[in-house]
């Protein structure tokens, strides 16, 4: 028998995504963006504000700093499309178009809260919103995005999921086993890699070999993009081209956000493994809505409407916070409820 | 504590922990520390700070967050002679790593007849009453007691957690060592409404400097009395004690410090004096390690039990985020679960 040769793998060209832009947002468009960011931003405010008055107990993971990466995104889905996320899952809850009464009475652990109080912060849910998680294992909501995506695909009823995780996630087994079982039977699925360049309290240099998150699904054929996950017009840009490409049947993407949290891992986070100028040139330098400043003017939207924006959103957030603060605590039978189908 | 040598230091469990770790790094060369955040940061609760400053980045240093690879280089490592400590962040977070325990480290000493030994000591916090919610409060030591191949080891005080720890790593087989996190840094009686209580005050956070090792497989006797025997490990030891002492009750409380292996005799000796027994675990009741203490006893203390053994565990539910002292087994259910078995 003949000696096979050793053989380079060929560099086969894959199917892509088209070439993304920055999205051209219409002044209402724009407006709309600068006020999902903004939701996001006050209402984690509050929250920290809350944790720190003892309202919200154990873990609290606030999305400061990251808000243009799932305003860029939610943004682009339409209602047939489903979501999921790790535990930093506030913001893109409330772009959702989840109640952020229910979301902040669901930190504060009462009745009214979308969990009933017993989820927490990490562990929040919506089927109505298709928001499926809100989940605290880090990673584990990846399969977990593959089995929504199949089931879009299984119903044909047209939507797509995007599976949110970070890159401290991107280091999870599981979330290979995803990319493959995705890519094998072409899963109409969006693997969003928020990189926020902290996994917890490692950076992402400490702890992955290849940090071009994007990358990652090349082994599996799954085509990869990289935006600015700082500024909300190029990722709702590179967001719609990777939609159409996902709903088209392509099957998977790998999308990487290039982000930043401006607070702690969680709220317990003493936050040594960075610096406080690190942090403070990313606020100065790269801030998501302050960054979309110029585009508002360049449209022409004028200083009074944004404070109206402002002015409104604050009395959503202050809302939100007196619910959450007065809704009663569950009752404990709550305590029973809701472990199996049955009564148990 | 015959064999501890003066002088001795204050230290809170985490210090006692860590100081474990250093000792055993600075006598032996094939012990290593890593896992999430472990390294550069110190550890999420501080357990591991100082160790890569002190002993270099290839002692003691980050992984990625990856439960499954962290016990599975572990494993080999213990295979080729090293003895890792890997530390597991939360114990909620080591069930993807839950495969490479049950089949690769209990299993690879017996399917390959005694050629190999594991000595791997797997460290993470476990246990609720921080607010944790159900990703980051549970008591998962029933799982791996049930585990042929396994040592399960739980300490109650910083005297005992560096003990138990030195001995875990010097141990030759797979030890699961548990560290209950409400208690890092202070004993908890279970009344939550109280200020917390320093360490300091505590006779056990006398801390010997030196190395000093407390057998696996032997249980504490912390109180000593005559009508009733209460058998607990970790924060609940605490909770026992104090609800023992409030009751007027002059009760053997044992601290059985590990579960695998078990000191049945010294349980069995104190049954057959006192013919009562209540049974205080944090984890859920149905399959958990009480149900195994309750079947032992009667084995062995039948014709000697005055009333039927009682277990005082958490409910058979998830961990709340809300309701937290409600599902905590705390004085009120200690005491009612005492009061019922000193009845008849």
């Amino acid at each position: 028998m003949a000696k096979a040769a050793t053989k380079k793998a060929p560099t086969e060209q894959l199917p892509q995504p088209a070439e993304p832009k920055r999205f051209a947002a219409s002044r209402d468009e724009l407006l709309s963006l600068y006020r999902d960011m903004l939701l996001i931003r006050r209402f984690e405010e509050k929250a920290g504000q809350l944790y720190g008055l003892g309202l919200i107990g154990g873990f609290c993971h606030l999305y400061i700093g990251q808000e243009a990466v799932a305003a860029g995104i939610q943004t682009a889905l339409t209602d047939k499309d489903s979501v999921i996320t790790g535990y930093r899952d506030h913001g893109h809850m409330l772009l959702c178009g989840i109640d952020p009464k229910v979301v902040m009475a669901e930190l504060t652990g009462r009745e009214a809260g979308i969990s009933r109080g017993k989820g927490g912060s990490m562990h929040m849910f919506s089927v109505d919103h298709k928001f499926y998680g809100g989940h605290g294992i880090v990673g584990a909501q990846v399969p977990l995005g593959a089995g929504l995506a199949f089931a879009h695909k299984y119903n044909e009823d047209g939507g797509i999921c995007v599976a949110y995780f970070g890159d401290g996630a991107a280091n999870q087994g599981q979330v290979y086993e995803a990319f493959n079982m995705a890519a094998l039977w072409k899963l109409p699925i969006i693997f969003v890699v928020e990189n926020n360049r902290y996994a917890m309290g490692t950076a992402v240099t400490r702890s992955s070999a290849e940090t071009h998150f994007w990358r990652r699904g090349e082994a599996f054929r799954i085509p990869g993009m990289v935006c600015n996950g700082m500024d909300v017009l190029e990722v709702r840009g590179a967001a719609q081209a990777a939609i159409d490409f996902v709903r088209a049947g392509n099957g998977p993407v790998v999308f990487e956000a290039q982000t930043y949290r401006y607070r702690g891992h969680s709220m317990s986070d003493p936050a040594k493994y960075r610096s406080r100028e690190e942090v403070q040139e990313v606020r100065e330098k790269s801030d998501p809505i302050d960054g979309l400043k110029h585009d508002l003017e360049v449209a022409g939207i004028t200083e009074e409407e944004l404070k109206a924006i402002d002015k409104d959103i604050r009395s959503i957030v202050n809302e939100a916070a007196d619910f959450a603060e007065t809704s009663p605590e569950p009752d404990p039978a709550e305590l029973y409820t809701d472990v199996l189908v049955e009564s148990y | 504590m015959s064999n501890a040598p003066a002088p001795t230091r204050r230290m809170n469990m985490i210090e006692a922990i860590n100081d474990a770790m250093r000792l055993a790094m600075a006598r032996d060369d094939d012990v290593v520390v890593f896992g999430e955040d472990v390294g550069f940061f110190g550890g999420v609760f501080r357990a591991t700070a100082g160790l890569q400053q002190e002993f270099g980045k290839t002692r003691s240093f980050d992984t990625p967050i990856t439960e499954c690879g962290i016990i599975g280089v572990a494993v080999g490592m213990a295979a080729y002679g090293l003895r890792p400590v890997p530390e597991i962040q939360f114990a909620d977070y080591i069930y993807p790593a839950l495969d490479q325990l049950v089949s690769e480290a209990a299993r690879i000493r017996y399917r390959s007849a005694g050629q190999w030994h594991m000595p791997i000591t797997v460290r993470s916090p476990f246990g609720g009453g921080i607010f944790g919610g159900q990703t980051h409060s549970q008591s998962p030591e029933g799982i791996f007691t049930h585990v042929s191949g396994l040592k399960t080891v739980i300490p109650s005080t910083p005297y005992d957690a560096k003990g138990l720890l030195l001995a875990a790593i010097e141990d030759n087989d797979p030890v699961i060592f548990f560290e209950p996190k409400r208690i890092y840094n202070g004993p908890f009686d279970g009344h939550y409404d109280r200020p917390v209580q320093p360490w300091a005050k505590h006779p056990a956070s006398e801390v010997p400097e030196g190395h000093y090792t407390i057998p696996l497989g032997k249980a504490a006797l912390v109180r000593e009395g005559q009508d009733l025997t209460v058998i607990t490990y970790g924060t609940m030891v605490h909770v026992g004690l104090a609800a023992v002492e409030e009751l007027g009750v002059d009760a053997d409380v044992i601290d059985l410090r590990t579960l695998i292996p078990l000191d049945i005799e010294t349980i069995e000796a104190s049954v057959k004096k006192t013919g009562r027994c209540v049974i205080i675990h944090e984890a859920t009741r149905t399959s958990g390690f009480g149900a195994e203490l309750a079947a032992q006893i009667q084995e062995r203390c039948f014709y000697h039990l005055e009333a039927p053994i009682e277990r005082v565990t958490g409910f058979d539910t998830p961990y709340p985020h809300s309701l937290e002292w409600a599902y905590f087994p705390g004085p009120v259910r200690i005491g009612m679960a005492i009061e019922k078995v000193m009845k008849d």
